[in-house]
C-alpha cells in the first residue's frame, strides 16, 4: 500500500505564547510534530506493517522541519518530503497549502493519506479535507479506529463524543483524533536509522506551482493575546459557608446560574 | 457594502442546534442590511424553517431527500452546492461542529475560496468585517480578513449570542429537489456515549474532573452536578490518560476548547495545554486540595479543599437555590 502522512511542525503544547512587534515570538520555542500527526504516522506504520508498502511523511514549510521529518523516520516512516515554500512564499492560508500538496500528489498512486484532524496552533482542520477533495478522493475526519480489508474500510469516527460506524473503501483519506491509539517513541535504532532514510526536498518550481496560482484567500491582520486573567477569589471560613457564598456569588455576582 | 449570506442550520434529532441561531446572528452582521437565507438540509426537517425564520433568517430553503437522512460529506455537500448556485451569495456560514468541521473545507474547496474557521466573534459588519478566531487554543488570538472571493466563516458555538426569538417574523419558505448520487460513505450505526445529551462544546455549564477524581467512580458526583445545572461533564489529560474517563471528554490544547458560562474545575492541576483549551471560560470555579495549584490563577472563584466534599455540598446548595427560585 502506498501510505502518506501529512504532518506539521508546531509549538510544544507546554509552551507559552508571547507577542513582539505584531508577531508570536519562537526564539528558543521548543516544536514538536503536531500530536494529532502523530498519531496518524503511528497508524500508518501500523498499517504497512499489517498490509506491507511504504510510509511517505510530507510536510510544507522550513528547513528547521527538516527535524520533525526525522523524527518521523525515527519512528518508522520510510521516506520523507519537505516541500520547502521559505523562499517561494510570504504566507500560505489553507487554501494555498492544500493546493501545493494536491500538486504534489498529482502523479502519486495514493492508497492511504492520513493526516492529524486538526494542528494545535492554527486549529483549522482544513487541509485533509481540502487535499481529498482536490485529488477526488473520499475523506473521514476525527477517526478514532481503523480496519482495512482488501479496499474495504471499516472506521469509528468520533462525533462530539458520540461514535460513527462508517463504512467505506480506499483511495482515502483520514484524519486523526486521539485515542486512535498510542503514538510510539522513536527508538535508538530506529534514530539511527532515520538518518540515512530518504528526505527529499522540493521547492514549488519542482512541482510546476506559480507563485501566483497560490496566492492566499485570507489573510492575518493582527496577533493578540486574551485579556489576563485577574486572580480571583479564594474563599475562606467552614467548608459549608464556602460554598454556600460561592453558589450565592454564581447566581447573584455572576449570574452564571 | 451589503451581502447575501447562505447560513447552514444543523439539526440534531430532529431539533435545531443552537449554534444555528447564533450562526444567523453572525450572518446578520455579515450581511450588513442584506439578505440571510437559511439552508436546511435533511430527510423530514422543513417544518424547522419557521424557527430559522423567528431568529432572524429572512427566507429558508430546504433540501430533504432520503439520502440525507444522516449526515455524509458527499451528501451535504451535494446538497449545499445545489442551493450555492441557485443563490449565488456573497458569504457563507457555518456552524463550527463536528459537521461544521467536516464539511466547510470540501464546500470552500469546490468553491476555490478561503474559509476562516471557528470564528468567535466578528468586528465591524459587511465587506469590512474583521474575523476574530482563537490560534493556539486560544492561547493567542489572531484577526482575519478575506483577501480575495467570497466570505467563508464557521462560528464557533456559544460565542455570539443569538438573535431574540421573534415568532411573529415571516418569510418565503422553498423547497429545491436534488439528485444526491454516489455516497461513498456508508454510515452503519451510530454510538451514545454522551448520557445527557448535552454536547461538551456547546454546554452552557461544564464540570471537569482531573487526577484528582481519581478513579472511574469519582466522575459520578461530577455528572451529578453537571445534570443538575444542565450541563456537561470534561476531563484533563491527566484523568484521560489515567483511564477515569474517555477521550472524547479530554479538554485542552490536544481535545476540545470550551467556553462555556461556568467551568467548574475539579481535582485539576491546571497545566498550561489544559490552561488552553478552558481559560476563556466566562466564569471559572476551582476547586482543589492544593492552594499553590495552576488553576486558581485562571479561577474567578476558588476553594481549597477536598472535590469529594465540596462537589455533595455544591448539589445540595444548588438544589436549595433551585426551590428558592
Amino acid at each position: 500500500m502506498n501510505i502518506f502522512v501529512l504532518v506539521k511542525r508546531t509549538f510544544d503544547t507546554e509552551e507559552k505564547i508571547t507577542i513582539s512587534g505584531g508577531k508570536i515570538q519562537d526564539d528558543g520555542a521548543e516544536y514538536i510534530i503536531n500530536p494529532y500527526d502523530e498519531y496518524a504516522i503511528e497508524e500508518a506504520i501500523q498499517v504497512r506493517d499489517a498490509k506491507g508498502g511504504k510510509v511517505t511523511v510530507v510536510t510544507i514549510g522550513g528547513e528547521d522541519a527538516e527535524k520533525q521529518l526525522r523524527t518521523a523516520l525515527a519512528m518508522g516512516a520510510d521516506e520523507a518530503v519537505l516541500i520547502n515554500t521559505e523562499d517561494d512564499l510570504d504566507e500560505l492560508d489553507q487554501y494555498s497549502t492544500a493546493l501545493i500538496l494536491a500538486e504534489y500528489f498529482k502523479d502519486k498512486e495514493v492508497d492511504l493519506i492520513l493526516a492529524g484532524n486538526v494542528a494545535i496552533d492554527g486549529g483549522t482542520g482544513q487541509v485533509g479535507p481540502r487535499v481529498a477533495d482536490l485529488l477526488g478522493i473520499n475523506y473521514v475526519t476525527t477517526i478514532t479506529d481503523l480496519k482495512i480489508d482488501g479496499t474495504s474500510v471499516k472506521i469509528v469516527r468520533d462525533i462530539e463524543g458520540d461514535s460513527e460506524i462508517i463504512e467505506t473503501s480506499l483511495p482515502l483519506l483520514v484524519t486523526a483524533q486521539q485515542g486512535l491509539n498510542e503514538p510510539r517513541y522513536p527508538s535508538l535504532p530506529g534514530i539511527m536509522k532515520a538518518k540515512k532514510k530518504p528526505l527529499a526536498e522540493l521547492e514549488l518550481d519542482d512541482l510546476d506551482i506559480d507563485e501566483d496560482d497560490v496566492e492566499v484567500k485570507v489573510e492575518t491582520v493582527e496577533v493578540f493575546l486574551p485579556p489576563k486573567k485577574e486572580a480571583g477569589r479564594i474563599l475562606q471560613g467552614e467548608l459549608s459557608e464556602q460554598v454556600k457564598e460561592l453558589v450565592n456569588l454564581l447566581h447573584s455576582e455572576a449570574k452564571v446560574v | 457594502m451589503s451581502n447575501k449570506v447562505l447560513v447552514l442550520a444543523e439539526v440534531r434529532e430532529g431539533v435545531l442546534r443552537n449554534v444555528s441561531f447564533e450562526a444567523i446572528a453572525a450572518s446578520k452582521q455579515i450581511a450588513d442590511g442584506g439578505e440571510v437565507v437559511g439552508v436546511l438540509i435533511g430527510d423530514g426537517v422543513s417544518q424547522l424553517a419557521g424557527e430559522l425564520i423567528a431568529y432572524g433568517a429572512d427566507r429558508v430553503v430546504t433540501v430533504e431527500h432520503p439520502h440525507l437522512k444522516t449526515y455524509t460529506s458527499d451528501g451535504f455537500s451535494q446538497a449545499f452546492l445545489a442551493v450555492y448556485n441557485q443563490e449565488k451569495p456573497n458569504a457563507v456560514v457555518f456552524g463550527h461542529t463536528s459537521l461544521g468541521k467536516d464539511l466547510s473545507p470540501k464546500i470552500a474547496s469546490k468553491l476555490q475560496s478561503g474559509l476562516i474557521s471557528d470564528v468567535t466573534e466578528i468586528e465591524g459588519s459587511g465587506s469590512a468585517a474583521v474575523y476574530i478566531r482563537p490560534i493556539y487554543s486560544g492561547k493567542a488570538f489572531e484577526k482575519v480578513k478575506v483577501k480575495e472571493g467570497i466570505t467563508f466563516v464557521t462560528v464557533r458555538p456559544n460565542n455570539i449570542a443569538p438573535l431574540t426569538k421573534d415568532t411573529g417574523r415571516t418569510g418565503a419558505v422553498s423547497a429545491l429537489s436534488v439528485e444526491i448520487t454516489n455516497l461513498r460513505t456508508i454510515i452503519k450505526e451510530v454510538v451514545r456515549k454522551s448520557t445527557t445529551g448535552v454536547d461538551l462544546s456547546e454546554a452552557k455549564v461544564v464540570v471537569a474532573g482531573g487526577r484528582g477524581v481519581k478513579s472511574a467512580e469519582g466522575f459520578e458526583p461530577l455528572q451529578q452536578l453537571a445534570d443538575l445545572l444542565g450541563g456537561a461533564v470534561g476531563a484533563s489529560r491527566g484523568a484521560c490518560d489515567a483511564d477515569y474517563c474517555d477521550y472524547s471528554l479530554q479538554i485542552g490544547q490536544t481535545g476540545k476548547v470550551v467556553t462555556p458560562d461556568l467551568y467548574i474545575a475539579a481535582g485539576i492541576s491546571g497545566a498550561i495545554q489544559h490552561l488552553a483549551g478552558m481559560s476563556n471560560s466566562k466564569v471559572i470555579v476551582a476547586i482543589n486540595k492544593d492552594p499553590e495549584a495552576n488553576i486558581f490563577k485562571v479561577a474567578d472563584y476558588g476553594i481549597v479543599g477536598d472535590l469529594f466534599e465540596v462537589i455533595p455540598l455544591l448539589i445540595e446548595e444548588f438544589k436549595a437555590l433551585k426551590v428558592n427560585a
